[in-house]
Formats: structure tokens, sequence, C-alpha cells
């Protein structure tokens, strides 16, 4: 019995008709469904428990700071960070990613160097561009090989004492490969560069373990990993957060003000300013309990099979080209296609019309798609709910494409 | 696939366009061009239009695009050919709209908007 029996039941966006059929959800790496649990548990916060946080010395101001920090040890376990100082609560992972390049790039010098790679998201390319801008900084990046995994030979040329960052997906969000963190941060550290690992599309399928994944930072989105929009997660490992110069001020993050300096909070509050995402901290708890009991090992073994079922099938229709690594190999919960004739946008469109939801476009990853030579892909992407019968609902309309245009 | 999918999104007139377009190709000669991305999705357009006496003389384009933005560039191209340029340059999404017949999403309306506006640039320039 697969997973999705499981869990089905549980998101009621499932039970949607989209133009006459049921829906088939297969966008969760752009944003997941919510299972009941978490749509109940931030509504359930709003009616009972809502107040702001830290500050006020009321009843439910008590209630809602206790469940904003317990969503951070909720996380720290989660993701076996080593306390919950290490867990920032963020907008989502471009804001992570946001405030790391912003806060390192304020001590680059000229002629050092910030090396990302050729699949980044434009969230882990842009940000290092405008760190890099102005200072005399340069971005290099490691090229993507032929079967959709990192180029690492040419990282030994491309990493030097210049390089200050190294900043990398862990999970591919276009071609799914799942890159080797320990082992491009343990490399990062060699040359006395900070690693950062863009987390967006591993947190939400993939057992995390802070203290064995070796890199400095690590970002994710809650709306992925099935809670709400507008929370995510920056970790930073203790010293590599403590050195982080806050680059945003404002309440909370201060611990005394006056009219010409202020001193900083302690972490994690000193990089959150301003009132935070609590209804959304409630929210990403529940979600988390959710996948927990669920097991991120079953999570994971269940979203790989679908993901190499649809690796194999697809490439079976005439006229249809599936990215990045070989079926056999461990990727994440994303397939992306072509099918020759048609453009991305068309093939999702007339996909809409059978009620199934995919990705097209160039996923925010305009490099990758130059090395392929394309303009963009669709892209099947998968969660808990999926079903393998979803897949062949998928291979069938796909199948039927390009008679329609 | 539903009978729907053949007379709503994509009109017989879009199909048409963009399996035969009339206007797709190179302008030797032209006095004109522009080019513009759809954010959305990285279609690329390039008008190129030929001047002739105040009259647009021929207008050819080229570009990587989904099938609504292809039929579109054709159609706009079609409804600008051999008119006074100022009259071309006026030409509106709505004047395409009208000749492609279709029941245009708003996010795919920038995919229709995209060769009119890409023309329009050509055409002041």
């Amino acid at each position: 019995m697969t997973l999705d029996t499981r869990t089905r039941g549980d998101f009621p966006i499932l039970e949607r008709i989209v133009n006459g059929h049921r829906l088939v959800y297969l966008d969760s790496a752009a944003s997941s469904q919510k299972p009941r649990t978490v749509i109940e548990a931030m509504s359930q916060y709003y009616a009972t428990s809502h107040a702001n946080v830290h500050r006020s010395i009321h009843t439910l101001g008590e209630e809602a700071t206790a469940l904003y920090e317990a969503a951070r040890d909720r996380v720290q376990r989660f993701i076996g960070a080593a306390s919950r100082e290490e867990v920032v609560f963020t907008r989502g992972t471009t804001d992570g990613l946001n405030l790391v390049a912003d806060a390192l790039g304020r001590t680059l010098r000229p002629g050092d160097e910030i090396l990302i790679t050729d699949m980044e998201h434009h969230s882990n390319i842009v940000p290092w561009q405008m760190a890099a801008r102005d200072r005399g900084v340069t971005v290099r990046s490691i090229p993507v090989a032929g079967d959709g995994r990192l180029d690492l030979d040419a990282l030994d040329r491309l990493l030097s004492p210049r390089t200050r960052v190294l900043a990398f997906a862990h999970v591919s969000n276009v071609l799914g490969t799942v890159n080797p963190v320990a082992q491009l941060s343990a490399r990062a550290r060699q040359v006395g560069a900070v690693s950062v690992v863009d987390g967006a599309q591993a947190a939400p399928h993939l057992p995390l373990d802070m203290s064995g994944l070796g890199c400095d930072f690590y970002t994710f989105s809650g709306h992925k990993m099935l809670g709400p929009t507008g929370i995510g997660v920056l970790w930073g490992r203790g010293e590599a957060l403590e050195a982080l110069e806050p680059t945003r001020g404002g309440g909370e993050m201060i611990k005394e003000v006056w009219i010409d300096h202020a001193r900083w909070n302690d972490l994690p509050w000193r990089l959150e300013p301003g009132t935070p995402p609590i209804a959304e901290a409630v929210g990403l708890t529940a979600a988390i309990e959710y996948l927990e009991k669920l097991g991120m090992a079953r999570v994971a073994e269940h979203e790989r099979a679908l993901a190499r079922q649809t690796a194999e099938i697809l490439p079976s229709i005439p006229g249809v080209t599936v990215y990045g690594p070989p079926a056999s190999v461990e990727r994440g919960a994303v397939v992306a296609f072509s099918v020759q004739g048609l453009h991305p946008h068309d093939v999702a469109a007339l996909l809409d019309q059978e009620g199934i939801a995919v990705r097209a476009g160039h996923h925010c990853a305009q490099p990758l798609m130059r090395f392929y030579g394309i303009t963009g892909t669709a892209r099947a992407s998968f969660s808990v709910y999926n079903s393998p019968e979803d897949v062949s609902i998928l291979a069938h309309a796909v199948a039927a494409l390009r008679t329609q245009l | 696939m539903t009978p729907a999918a053949r007379t709503g999104l994509y009109s017989e007139t879009i199909r048409e366009r963009w399996r035969q377009p009339r206007f797709r190709g190179e302008l030797p000669g032209a006095t004109a061009q522009a080019e513009d991305v759809n954010p959305l999705c990285g279609d690329r357009v390039r008008m190129m239009v030929r001047v002739h006496d105040g009259a647009v003389d021929a207008v050819r384009f080229t570009g990587d695009s989904c099938a609504i933005c292809a039929a579109s560039a054709d159609v706009t191209a079609e409804l600008s050919e051999g008119r006074p340029a100022a009259a071309a340059a006026r030409l509106t999404t709505e004047d395409v709209l009208a000749v492609l017949q279709a029941d245009i999403r708003p996010t795919r309306m920038r995919c229709v908007a995209l060769p009119v506006s890409v023309l329009q640039e050509a055409l002041r320039s």
C-alpha cells in the first residue's frame, strides 16, 4: 500500500474537480497543498490565541509567544540542529538566502569570489550578484555535466583561497539532482569559504540532519513542505550565525536603543526584526508534526518511487525528453520534461484541461535552461499525497498531447 | 482531449497559425525591428518591419514561444502589413484577440500582448 492511501483524505483541496476532472496536483515543488491539520491549527490560533509575540504581557501574548517559540523547538528537532538559537524564522527560502547574502556580502573585499552552480534557482544567483556588485567581487559558477550532475572536476579549478562563499542547492528544482552537501561543504571549508545551501527542494522530501551535513547555512520554505506561505527557516551553524551582522533593523532584534546607536538582541531574535509570521509558525509546526507522523524516510521513499516511475515512463512516449540524472540515480521529487514541437506552456495548458497541474517555463533557472539550449520545460513534482495512478494519468495525457495542437 | 480544449484556449485559429504561420521568418531589408521577452516564461519574440513611404510594407517575426504567442505574432503581422505606420502602431491586443477567437485566461494574456508591444516598439524606433 502506497503512502498516498493514508494521506489523500487529509488534503481537502484534492477533492476539487478541475475542468471536469479529478485534480491531479503535480506542482508541489512550486508549492505543496496543505493537510486539514495545518489549516485548522492556523484558524484555531487566530480564533483563540492571537496576539503579538514577545512583548505582550497578557495571557494571549504569552500564548502566542509560547506557540511561536514552540515552533522553533519543533524545527530544531526536525532538522537536527544543535540548538534552538540556530533556527531563524524568515519569510521563505528566498528571504533566507537574501539575508545571508546581504550579511556576508558586507564582509567581502575586492578580489574575493563567490562560487555558485549552473543549476541554481534565481534566488540563489541574484542575491549573490547583488552582494558582489560594487565591491569588486566576482561570481563564478560550477558547470553541470551531461548527466545532470555537477561537474565536480571543475570544482577543483574554481575553488581557491579567493572563494569566500560556496552556495548551492541541496536538490535541483529542475533536474532533481541531489548534490553531495557534505562533500561540497567540506571542500568549501578547506579553502576557508562559507557554505550556503538552498534546501527548498530537500526539506519537504528528505530526512535532514544539520549536524551531519557539514554546511554553514541551510535555508528552506514552509509552503513547499505542507505548511503555510510566508514562513521559512534559516539554519546557521552556531559560530557562522553568530558572525552574521544584522542587516535589517526594527523591533525585537535589539536589546537597547539610543538615538544614535543600538545594541543587538541575542540569536535568533537578532535576525528577526518586526512582528514575525506567528500563525504561519503555528501552521509550520502542524506541517512538521504531519510529516514526522508519516516518517521522513517513508516520505522520501514514496516520492523517489514516483519520480523514478515518471522518469522511466515519460521517455518511452515518442517525442518526450526527460532532463536530469538517469532514473536509476537518487533524485528529488521533480521530473522535468519536454514534448517535441510543443512549447512547455502549451503542454501545461493542455494538461490543465485534463485536471493535471504541472509547472512550465524556466523554473527560475534560466542559466540551466541555456545549458540545455531550451527556453523551458514542463515539470511534474510530487508530494506525500500523489499516487502511482497520478503518474499513469500524466503519462496517458502526455502521450495524447502531440495530436492536440 | 476534451472538446473544450479544442474550442477554448486553443481555438482553431491559434492551432492553424501555430502549425502554419504565414509571417514567420526573417525580413531582409527590414527598416526597424524590436525584440522582447515574456518574463513569466522566457518566451522571446522579434518583430521586423519594413516601412516604405510611411506605410508598413512587410512584417515578419521570429522567436521561441508558445502557440498563443506565436499565433498572436502571426496575426499582429497580418493586421499591420499594408497599413500606414501610424495606424499599425495603434494596433491593440484587443484587435488580435478578435481574430484569435479564443478563451484566453488572464495568466496567458501576456502571451497575446507581447508581439503587439514589440511591434509598437519597432515602429517607434
